[in-house]
């Protein structure tokens, strides 16, 4: 009955076919073939990535728990623990901008809160085309206002992340959600279904033809009659998962439960195979008990339907009452649904008759890998592939324009529609290096950086995988903070095409490499494949989350110049590298070369030091140096600082000015301290082996650089800040 | 003395007041639970900021017929105090125990950024710690916030001194620039003709502690704290043990 | 019966969204827009209800609960008998 056509739409091929039937004894009915279609498809099966994920390190002293689980989690002293994760939510992003970005809120909240902690801040990367485009303004409005619609509303601060803007995502805008949750260690809570006899309760919103399957839509057992009532767009509650952060949080914290899982993609088929499965047991479900939302739905949507704001919570008979008197007190249901038993399979009822009979591990755990073809792309950008450059006539001219340019500018658009105070633990607003949270009653704080640059990883992959990691680092080390952890969110285009897979291998290949290099474990994450719209793929664009800790957050750093007569101090090398720079990309409109060198040694050495310099009390400020190079970063020091104080900076670097000024030369800090201090900031460097130079003074009114004495520009804060500032609303502003 | 924070479901500031209110304050506070009818005994009965319900109606629309909040009302129509911060702002309007309504923010986004509030009137239970004319720096996150009453309350609310905040900028002017959301006459919180119960947008709770970058909300708090212990014979605070771990 | 209810902005209200709607519709050129209110539209299936009985019952809903009467005003009207 299953033939070639009912396999293509579910997305499985003959041969995953021929290992169902294997598994599970017989031919699957067409309820049991979308279960494994969805739980084997790349999203839930990591069928393209695994063999290449398993290269990245995951394993470090603190690691309590590590990939495989709904997030991951590091054990941060003091009885406690951090549980994060991040996300994407791409596709359903373009398709409903706002109720796509909201439900990737939705969901990576509800991921971090099953492990019982407490969410306590959210960041995003965003990428979005051009912002002189209104379809790519409208997908952005969109995607900002769902992230503060449910972010705010549920009372979890957005406290950064990331905006860029390229082309490369007109029409595949990406949205990466990390969220960061406490708790205590004793307190943690896994998706395992335990002990037969057990009862499996559904709590959360009823049921209805959410986001079922794509695949499967045009599927011969639906007929027209109820294609219009399918909708493919899940809409977001987000007061319904406030109640449910409540209750479940609740329920763990009383110890009245044995496992919880979330309904995420493929819903009710993931969480309960999943359950079981982890438990080494069976599960039995009866779909009568499910609330619906809908009348007449059939198992498989029942199934696969990602209705969001559900949970699936598997309790020990006497305790059922005392869970659903919690559920209650929250105006929530808690019916039970079902009983975990011996004998891994999981066996579910519909009107009396059993309609799914499989086991669990074949679902869960059997999912085939795949090790797809790669083969790197004919032509490699190399330096050399920079053709001759003409220097700018005006060099305050491009300083001012790339202050503007989206990447860089402000983003206070964005941010200001977050409530990023909520919780009150947010030390640092937006904006800063990292973003900085206090722990209430310790003195320690969390500092979280998310970063990619795909321009870079377009040219390089590996080099750009390793940048991501050491500025992600680097961003922890210039407020204070120690990274301890990474998640990562790798977006990739189509993984048949053997180009794309190099540039995945490539990309985790160079994460591994620097997360080795830095000490930091890989706690999981997420691959997002199939970034392609029309045959396009994306630049590739892995995003790295880490999460770092300052043991007393009094030491905490700024990016702001702090007064006037400071001496500013550049950590790192100047060299002469253009390649894969928003400079040659805004001023010459190229994306070529090849992008910075990381040497991950030097860089390692660099944020050694700084940490020491800071505990040694030496550093006034600090923020590294990244799109738009030293002269951007240093219109940024004024632009934080309370007084915007300007700076006036000689170098006596000889090569061509403008690499000089907007190159993107990494292992870069600029920073500054007391004149009193410089004498023993630089000795302290020099004995750490790394590069420091004493490059001028803060104070005035203007930002001016020179080059051996000839100033290259000066141009007054209040004039750069402008153009920094007005950038990004200037965009939005209504035109009547 | 005693506070008591109410918690509506969507209340997302419950723990935030809370905490300010106990371990910075220093001060006795409860959680009281919209569902009950108990008031605890509290002096001072705070609704915090959040989406209760939702907002799905209008903002406070729902939670103004919980069951608690028919004690809170007569505690207000007693004399007891109460302060409404954000989505307790909105729901005072809604129930009626201040005058006027909430319209959607004039450039129809959320904000969430630091604000200036200029005290208009330093004779309050609520801002006798501060001085007149005193500029306050408190954050603001809301969406309808944009503060609406027809010309004839207006002008009652103006005459009888109501007005105790008003947006400003750094150095207290209050200009059409400094008015975020675009609220009439720049209103950032009102209190009853009986000064007893009082709503304003801005958080004092999220600027109550240096860290976190002001601590200007705390005149508000202190003012309570100063008007309400004076009255009566002091309670004693909480065991700073107690206190110190949330 | 199904009753349905329109909440709208009081003319002396400003509607910053009816405002944004209008500019975006002059935007497009629909020149001939001269002004736009925007409200919420609110269905109520009543069971057991007369005719007569829904006349009290909705306003009184209306005016308690679905608008605020100091910004608000509403009109409905019944959409299904039975």
């Amino acid at each position: 009955m299953i033939d070639k056509k009912t396999l293509d739409q579910h997305g499985l091929t003959e041969d995953e076919y021929g290992l169902i039937v294997g598994m599970i004894g017989r031919e699957p009915n067409l309820t049991e073939l979308g279960i494994f279609s969805v739980m084997w498809s790349e999203h839930c099966g990591y069928k393209s990535s695994r063999v290449h994920l398993k290269k990245l390190p995951t394993e470090g002293k603190h690691v309590v728990q590590g990939p495989g689980e709904n997030a991951g989690i590091l054990d941060i002293g003091d009885g406690q623990v951090i549980v994060f994760k991040i996300e994407s939510h791409n596709h359903p992003s373009f398709i409903e901008p706002y109720q796509g970005a909201a439900t990737g809120v939705g969901g990576i909240l509800r991921d971090i809160f099953t492990m019982g902690a407490r969410p306590i801040a959210v960041l995003d990367s965003l990428r979005f085309g051009p912002p002189d485009d209104p379809k790519n303004r409208s997908v952005m409005e969109g995607v900002v206002s769902g992230i503060a619609g449910y972010g705010n509303s549920i009372g979890v601060p957005t406290v950064g992340g990331e905006v860029y803007f390229n082309p490369c995502y007109d029409l595949n805008p990406l949205v990466n959600v990390f969220c960061l949750g406490l708790a205590d260690k004793d307190k943690i809570f896994y998706a395992k279904a335990e002990g037969a006899g057990n009862k499996v309760l559904y709590v959360g919103a009823k049921t209805g033809r959410d986001g079922i399957h794509g695949a499967t839509m045009a599927s011969a057992e639906f007929g027209k009659e109820t294609e219009h009532k399918r909708p493919n767009v899940q809409v977001g509650d987000p007061f319904k998962e406030k109640l449910l952060l409540e209750a479940c949080l609740e329920v763990m914290d009383r110890g009245r439960i044995v496992g919880i899982q979330q309904m995420g993609a493929a819903g009710l088929t993931c969480s309960t195979t999943e359950m079981a499965a982890k438990g080494g047991m069976g599960i039995v479900v009866d779909l009568d008990k499910v609330p619906q939302r809908e009348a007449g739905m059939t198992p498989y949507e029942i199934l696969l339907s990602e209705s969001q704001e559900r949970m699936l919570i598997v309790a020990s008979p006497e305790k059922v009452a005392a869970v659903q008197e919690v559920f209650a007190k929250w105006d929530l249901d808690a019916p039970v649904i079902g009983e975990v038993v011996e004998g891994g399979r999981a066996r579910i009822s519909f009107k009396g008759e059993v309609v799914v009979d499989i086991p669990v591990d074949a679902v869960v755990n059997l999912c085939p890998a795949y090790n797809r073809p790669s083969r790197a792309p004919a032509v490699l950008p190399n330096p050399a592939d920079l053709p001759p450059l003409p220097l700018p006539g005006d060099y305050a001219d491009v300083f001012l324009k790339l202050l503007a340019s989206p990447t860089i500018a402000d983003k206070e658009w964005v941010f200001r529609q977050y409530d990023h105070m909520v919780q009150v633990n947010t030390a640092f607003l937006p904006g800063a290096d990292a973003a900085l949270l206090r722990i209430k009653g310790s003195k320690k704080a969390l500092a979280v950086s998310l970063d990619g640059n795909s321009l870079y990883t377009r040219l390089d992959p590996k080099t750009g995988a390793r940048i991501a990691v050491a500025e992600a680092c680097r961003n922890l080390v210039c407020v204070g903070a120690r990274p301890v952890g990474v998640t990562n969110c790798l977006n990739f285009g189509n993984p048949e095409k053997p180009e794309v897979m190099w540039q995945f291998e490539q990309a985790v290949d160079g994460m591994a490499e620097a997360c080795r290099a830095f000490g930091i474990p890989v706690t999981g994450g997420n691959v997002s494949f199939y970034n392609d719209t029309e045959g396009l793929s994306i630049h590739p664009t892995p995003v790295l989350g880490i999460v770092g800790i300052l043991d007393d957050i009094r030491k905490a750093v700024r990016p702001g110049f702090k007064a006037t007569g400071d001496a500013v101090v550049l950590l790192g090398e100047n060299m002469e590298e253009l390649g894969g720079s928003e400079y040659i990309r805004i001023v010459h409109n190229l994306e070529a070369g090849a992008p910075p060198a990381m040497d991950l040694e030097r860089e390692k050495r660099l944020q050694e030091f700084l940490l020491e310099a800071m505990g040694a009390g030496l550093v006034r400020s600090a923020h590294d140096l990244a799109e738009g190079g030293l002269s951007v970063a240093l219109a940024e020091c004024a632009f934080h600082g309370a007084r915007k104080t300007g700076c006036e900076v000689d170098l006596t670097d000889t090569f061509r000015p403008d690499a000089l000024l907007f190159g993107e030369t990494q292992s870069r800090i600029v920073v500054t301290c007391r004149p009193a201090n410089l004498g023993r900031f630089l000795k302290m460097a020099a004995a750490g082996g790394v590069p420091a130079k004493s490059i001028g003074r803060t104070g005035g009114r203007d930002i001016a650089v020179r080059q051996q004495g000839r100033e290259l520009f000066r141009v007054p804060v209040e004039k750069a800040y402008r153009a920094w500032k007005d950038a990004l609303p200037n965009f939005f502003k209504v035109r009547t | 003395m005693k506070f008591g924070v109410v918690q509506f479901p969507g209340s997302n500031c419950d723990f935030d007041t809370f905490h300010v209110l106990r371990n910075v304050m220093k001060r006795e506070t409860a959680l009281l639970w919209h569902k009950d009818h108990d008031l605890q005994g509290v002096d001072c009965v705070v609704l915090p900021g959040g989406f209760s319900y939702g907002d799905y109606l209008r903002s406070g629309a729902i939670a103004r017929f919980s069951p608690l909040m028919q004690e809170v009302k007569a505690f207000a129509r007693a004399g007891g105090h109460v302060l409404g911060i954000c989505n307790g702002f909105q729901i005072l309007l809604e129930l009626g125990l201040l005058p006027g309504a909430m319209i959607r923010n004039k450039n129809l986004k959320f904000l969430c950024q630091h604000v200036r509030i200029r005290i208009e009137n330093e004779k309050t239970d609520f801002t006798r710690a501060g001085r007149k004319g005193q500029v306050l720096r408190i954050p603001i996150a809301h969406f309808d916030g944009n503060y609406y009453a027809p010309a004839r309350v207006l002008k009652d609310i103006e005459r009888h001194r109501q007005v105790v905040f008003r947006y400003c900028d750094a150095e207290g002017n209050i200009t059409e620039e400094a008015n975020v959301n675009g609220s009439l006459g720049n209103i950032a919180g009102i209190r009853n003709r009986e000064g007893n119960v009082l709503g304003l947008m801005p958080h004092p709770e999220r600027a109550s502690e240096a860290l976190l970058g002001s601590e200007d909300g705390r005149t508000i708090f202190a003012s309570l704290i100063l008007s309400l212990e004076r009255r009566k014979p002091a309670r004693r605070p909480v065991r700073r043990e107690r206190a110190r771990h949330d | 019966m199904k009753v349905r209810i329109l909440v709208s902005f009081k003319d002396s209200v400003l509607d910053p969204q009816g405002q944004t709607v209008k500019n975006a519709l002059h935007t497009l050129g629909y020149a001939a827009v001269k002004d736009v209110r925007q409200g919420k539209v609110f269905e109520l299936e009543l069971e057991g209800a007369t005719k007569k009985e829904a006349e009290t019952l909705v306003p009184e809903i209306a005016r308690r609960v679905l608008a605020n009467p100091i910004i608000e005003k509403f009109d409905w009207q019944i959409i299904k008998d039975r």
